[in-house]
This record gives structure tokens, sequence and C-alpha cells, in this order.
């Protein structure tokens, strides 16, 4: 009984922020979605150390090399992780490369191994990898020792013998960077117009509203082509990656400004706004110190749904060639290499960041979905 | 009514205007116009372009003039004569006879993605709400997050990938081979429904999984209503109960879902029909920005836009017609 009664007093003197995170806590699947996606964001800030190999590394003799399978067992005894090294040889007709698995040879798959040197964040210096085959040393004719990195190509290797696995990982900061400054900007555009024509309200509001109607009614890819198709070839990779940000936003944040406008319309009328009113606040003030906190978790609900959104378009559109573009590393942009059926039915591991694209999309669905329930803690 | 009908339409006057402005910005906004794009073509292949030549096109074209009056050039030839400006590119056809069968084609594969949706989405959103928190439930729930997640362009790959693997068919296209350039005729009909329905599942998935959840929500709503309870009371079957009252108000709001349905569904078919090479609109505006062929672009992007608005239209008038309520609220107003 006791007991009880300190839950319930606990739930009672619980902040609005503590409430919802409680609530949040309940939705399983949520606080799932929500470590994938941390992981996810740990990996694209270390990928430089997660891949095992150079993403731009060029193999001649790797050129679509498949994936290579982890085993376990290995004539009916479990060994320590490892993969079967690949011999190859050469179609005398098609002169395709095909690869088999040579099985007399097992490579054991390390973790914190030296492979390709690389930078971290373009600024420190270093060797080891999270996993990896290792290198070996050879003495080659003239008495000098030669290290090669044993590659490691865990999903198989594009036409180039680059490895793709380590190019997803370095594609992951692109593309799943891209949907969160997206939506910065999506979101600084959201707030001030939707502020703007919830506050001052009267013709203004009208007529942000009608503009905001109209750019709805736009198809949101063809504008977007027609966006990406006055991006001039000259522009630095940088450049085109923060234009494609703004002309993600350039669509979304109507949906944001809907939701702020709407709000503040409502919180406006509220008894504690009056209060607030008679006491004499300013109505800016009261804008920002007591109908701000009253928004804020819907304000952070929509923009966690807009951001898969933004993904999916990204990566669409780099597939189409609309978007970023080679050298830039993201999941569009390797998707390009599987636009033909004959690719992706000669080389199906092309296909593999699709994967990524939906794991990312779902979880973010999955944590908005937590999330919009938990930004109303009141309502159970 | 009828009044409700008349503002609603003279509403999207301005609207339309508006958009129109905003898509002609759009198309002038690469640097350059059509003949610095065919000019430097020329260079790639090693000719001179003839000044005097370009100077002609120049003016032919009116890309000599201000950009107002380029502006009220396309505009007066739309309004007046349906005339949509001519393609550069492609032997300066009239654009209306471009983009004609490609416009037609894109709004069939549209309406027969809704129609997928909704065939598919309220049979399924009713059972998932009746077998609440069973593991078919959580089953469908699953698939349709699924399938919202997933990008139209990696679905399309994904189908050409198993169709090709697993059948040896062949996916792309909206008609065989012996149909492509034929005149229309039954046959030809009957060639395209054979093939439509490879982009329309490929379109109606992300629709149908949004709209699966949606109906879910809706008749979950209406199941814990009082009058549900005592139509129960009073001995009405389960199945009647169901279909003769909750369902039909659940399905109302979604009338209006048609509205937001379009743009996507525009914006996925202009991406599906990339990926499998229909000839529909997408494709040919690709093609259009890329040789910054103006009126042509110009045009193809308006028409979406101009598609949109009538069928939000169009929804919110069958809204109004379905639903007694938004009828009566407006009539009193």
């Amino acid at each position: 009984m006791s007991r009880r009664k300190t839950k319930d007093e606990k739930l009672y003197l619980a902040s609005q922020w503590r409430l919802m995170w409680w609530k949040f806590l309940d939705h399983r699947l949520a606080v799932f979605s929500c470590c994938v996606l941390i992981l996810l964001y740990v990996v694209a800030v270390f990928c430089e150390f997660v891949a095992p190999c150079e993403p731009n590394k060029r193999a001649k003799e790797r050129s679509f090399a498949p994936p290579q399978t982890i085993h376990i067992l290995h004539e009916g005894h479990i060994h320590w992780p490892f993969v079967y090294g690949q011999t190859q040889h050469r179609d005398p007709e098609t002169l395709r490369l095909y690869y088999s698995p040579d099985t007399e040879r097992r490579i054991p798959v390390r973790f914190f191994v030296k492979g390709d040197p690389y930078k971290l964040w373009g600024l420190i210096p270093m060797e080891r990898h999270l996993f990896g085959l290792g290198r070996v040393e050879t003495v080659n004719d003239n008495g000098e020792t030669i290290t090669t990195v044993t590659r490691f190509n865990l999903m198989g290797c594009d036409r180039l013998g680059r490895d793709l696995f380590s190019r997803i990982i370095y594609g992951s900061r692109v593309s799943l960077s891209i949907g969160l400054v997206g939506v910065f900007f999506s979101l600084v555009l959201g707030v001030v117009i939707g502020g703007i024509s919830g506050y001052y309200g009267g013709r203004l509001d009208i007529l942000i509203q009608r503009f905001i109607e109209v750019l709805r009614s736009f198809p949101q890819i063809p504008l977007w082509m027609s966006f990406s198709a006055a991006m001039p070839a000259t522009w630095s990779q940088l450049t085109v990656y923060f234009f494609m940000t703004v002309i993600l936003a350039f669509i979304t944040w109507t949906s944001l400004a809907q939701v702020v406008r709407g709000k503040i319309l409502s919180l406006r009328e509220e008894d504690y706004a009056m209060a607030a009113r008679v006491a004499g606040r300013k109505e800016f003030s009261i804008l920002m110190r007591h109908l701000m906190p009253g928004f804020l978790s819907h304000i952070i609900v929509s923009v966690t749904l807009q951001i898969p959104g933004m993904i999916i378009a990204e990566t669409s559109l780099s597939f189409l060639k609309l978007g970023l573009r080679p050298p830039t590393i993201s999941w569009g942009v390797l998707l390009q290499d599987a636009q033909s059926v004959s690719a992706i039915r000669l080389y199906p591991w092309l296909m593999w960041p699709i994967a990524f694209v939906i794991v990312a999309v779902l979880m973010f669905n999955f944590m908005g979905d937590g999330l919009r329930d938990a930004a109303d803690p009141y309502s159970h | 009514m009828i009044g409700y009908i008349i503002r609603r339409v003279l509403l999207m006057i301005p609207t339309l205007f508006v958009i129109s402005v905003i898509t002609f910005i759009i198309i002038q906004l690469p640097p350059g116009d059509y003949l610095t794009t065919y000019i430097a073509n020329l260079q790639e292949t090693g000719e001179e372009a003839d000044e005097a030549l370009v100077e002609s096109l120049r003016v032919r074209y009116g890309l000599d003039k201000p950009f107002y009056e380029q502006y009220f050039i396309w505009m007066r030839g739309m309004l007046l004569r349906g005339d949509l400006g001519q393609s550069f590119s492609m032997n300066n056809k009239p654009v209306t006879e471009l983009i004609g069968e490609r416009v037609a084609l894109t709004v069939v594969v549209t309406f027969f993605a809704i129609v997928f949706t909704w065939i598919v989405a309220i049979p399924i959103g009713i059972y998932s709400a009746t077998h609440q928190y069973k593991v078919s439930d959580y089953f469908i729930s699953v698939l349709g997050f699924i399938g919202m997640a997933t990008p139209e362009f990696s679905l399309a790959l994904l189908v050409m990938y198993f169709s090709s693997e697993m059948f040896g068919v062949s996916v792309g296209g909206l008609f065989s081979d012996a149909y492509i350039d034929a005149p229309w005729s039954w046959a030809r009909v009957g060639d395209l429904l054979v093939h439509i329905w490879v982009p329309v599942v490929i379109l109606g998935v992300a629709g149908t999984a949004g709209m699966i959840r949606t109906m879910r929500a809706n008749l979950l709503d209406q199941l814990e209503m009082p009058y549900v309870v005592t139509a129960r009371a009073k001995g009405v079957s389960e199945t009647r109960l169901l279909v003769k009252y909750p369902v039909r108000v659940a399905i109302n709001p979604m009338i209006s879902t048609i509205g937001w349905m379009l743009p996507a569904l525009f914006s996925g078919s202009a991406i599906v029909a990339m990926v499998l090479g229909l000839p529909m609109i997408g494709p040919l505006l690709l093609r259009a920005l890329m040789e910054q062929d103006m009126y042509l672009a110009g045009s193809l992007v308006m028409i979406m836009s101009v598609l949109t608005v009538i069928g939000t239209l169009i929804s919110d008038i069958l809204l109004a017609w379905v639903d007694p309520r938004i009828r009566l609220e407006r009539q009193r107003s």
C-alpha cells in the first residue's frame, strides 16, 4: 500500500519531460530502435575504424568478387570464425572472372587487426580496424619485405574491386547525416514561418497558409529532380551535399510549420496564456517562455518522423544520378551500380545498401511512433 | 453543395497561378539555356556552332526575351490554345504531342494504384483491427512497416531481380514488343493490362501499408463507441454490426487521404517508371531536365501539379458528398 502511494506520488511530482521519458521506455520496440539507431550513428562516426578496407582502394583482381561468408564449421569441427580464401579463374570465352571458395585455405577473422592505414576523421593516423583478416608479410626476390593486407569482402566487391561493405559503412556517414542536416534546415524554416503565421495571424497567416498549400501540391520527386538538375557539374562534393539538404528541406518544412502554427493557435487561448497576458507579459515572451514548452515535444516528434523521408529521398535521387555523385560515397550513390537487371542478376550483392536503407528508415519510424505516444504523457 | 464546388474551383485559380510561376522559376534556374547545352553538345562532337544559326534559333524560341515575357508567352499559349510550347530537343515537336500518351498512362497507373491500395488496405485494416494484438495483427503491422520503409526504386529493383531470377520473366515496360508503337486497339489495351500490374503493385505498396495503419486506428476508435455495444446488446450479428456501422464511419476519413496520396504517387511513379523503363512522365522529365528542354520540363511539372490539385478537389468533394456531417456544417456556415 505504502509503496503504491509513493509510486503515485512520484507520478504526480514528475516533470512533464520525466513522464515522457517513462512512457517512452514502456514502448519496447521504440527503445530497441533507438539503440539500433545509436549503433548506426556510432558506426557512421567511426566509419574509418569500422570498415575493414579503404573504400576507394581498387583491386583489379577482385572485380565483382562475391561476398565471403563467415564460417565456424570446418570438416565437422568448430573453429574461431574464419573465411575461406577465394580462387579465381577467367572464362576464356566470356572473359568474365569467376570466383570459387578455396576450402583448403582458412583465414581467421580477427578483431582490432592492422590493415589499410587511414586517418580517423581525416586527422588521427591509425592502422587498426575493428575486424579484418590482418596482413601478410612476404619477402620478394630482392629480399624486400612486402606487407599485403588480406582483403576481406564481407558483402562482395564492385566492378573496380572496391569492398562493398566498407563503402556502405562510409556511405552511412553521408546518408545518415544528410537527414539530420536536412531536418535542421526544415526545423528552422518551419518554426520561424509557422511561428510567424500563428503568432501574427490575420492576412499574413492566410497568405502563408495558401503558399504552403501550393508548395504541397507539387509532387516532391519531380520538384527535387528539377532542383538537382540546376546543380552545376563543377560544384564540389561539400557544396552538392549542402544544396541537397536545402532542397530536401524545401518542401518538408511546410508540415512542421503547420504543426507549430496549429499549436500556437490552440495554446494561446489557454488560461495560463491569458494569465500571463493579464500579468503584463509581452506577447513575444509569452510565446517563448510559456507556449514554446507546450509544443516542443510535438516538434521533436514531427522532426523525427521527417528524417526517414529525407533518407529515402537522398537515396532515390542519388540512385537516379540526380543527387550526390561519385566520388562521394552514399547509399544512393552505391546503388547506382545496381541499376540494370543484368547487373543485379549477375552480382546480386550490389543490392546490399537497400537493406541498410530499409533498416535505418524502419528504426526511425518505430522510434518516431514511440516518441509520438510519449509526447502526450497525460493521455492515459 | 454546388456553391461549395464552385467556390473550391475558383480558389484553384490563384493556386494554379502561383504553381505556374514557381514551376517556371525552377525550370529557369539552371545556368544557361537550351542553346548553351546545344552548343556544348556540338562542340563535344568537334563541330563549330554557327553564330548566326544560334542567334536565329534564340530569336525563334524566344530565348532572347526577358524572363517575364517568356513566362507570358508560355502562359498565353497554354491558356488560349492549350499549347504547351515546343520541345527543343526533339525536333521542335509540340509538347502536347510528345506527352499526351505518357500523361494518360501515368494517370491510368496512378488510378489503378489507388484502387489497388483501397482494395487491399481496407479488408486487411478491418482484419487487423478486429484481431488486435493477435499474432496475425502483429505480422500485418510488421509487414506494413517494412512496406513503408522500402523506397519505391529499391522495391522495383527487387521485383525485377526476383521475377527474372525465379520466373525468368523480364518485367520492364508497359507493353510487349509487338505493341510498343502500335496504334491503340483492344488488343493493345489487353496487353497493357497484362503488364500494368507490376508498377501498380510497386507504387501501391507504400500507400497500402500506411492506409492499413490508418484504417486499423480509425476502426479501433469506432469499435469502442457505445453505439457498437448497444447494437451488440440488441443482438445484431457481429459481421452485420461491423460492416453496417463502424466500417462505414472508419472509411470516411480515408477519402481525404486521396488528396495527399496523389503527390506521393506521382513522385513514386516518376521513380518507378525510370527504373522499369516505362513510357510515363518520369523518364521524359529526366531527359528534358538534363537537356534544359525548358517548355517540356516545365509542362511536365506543371501537369503533375495540376493533376494533384484536381485530385485534391475531387477527394474534398467526395468527402463532403459521403460524410453528411461535413456537408451539413458547410451548409450552415
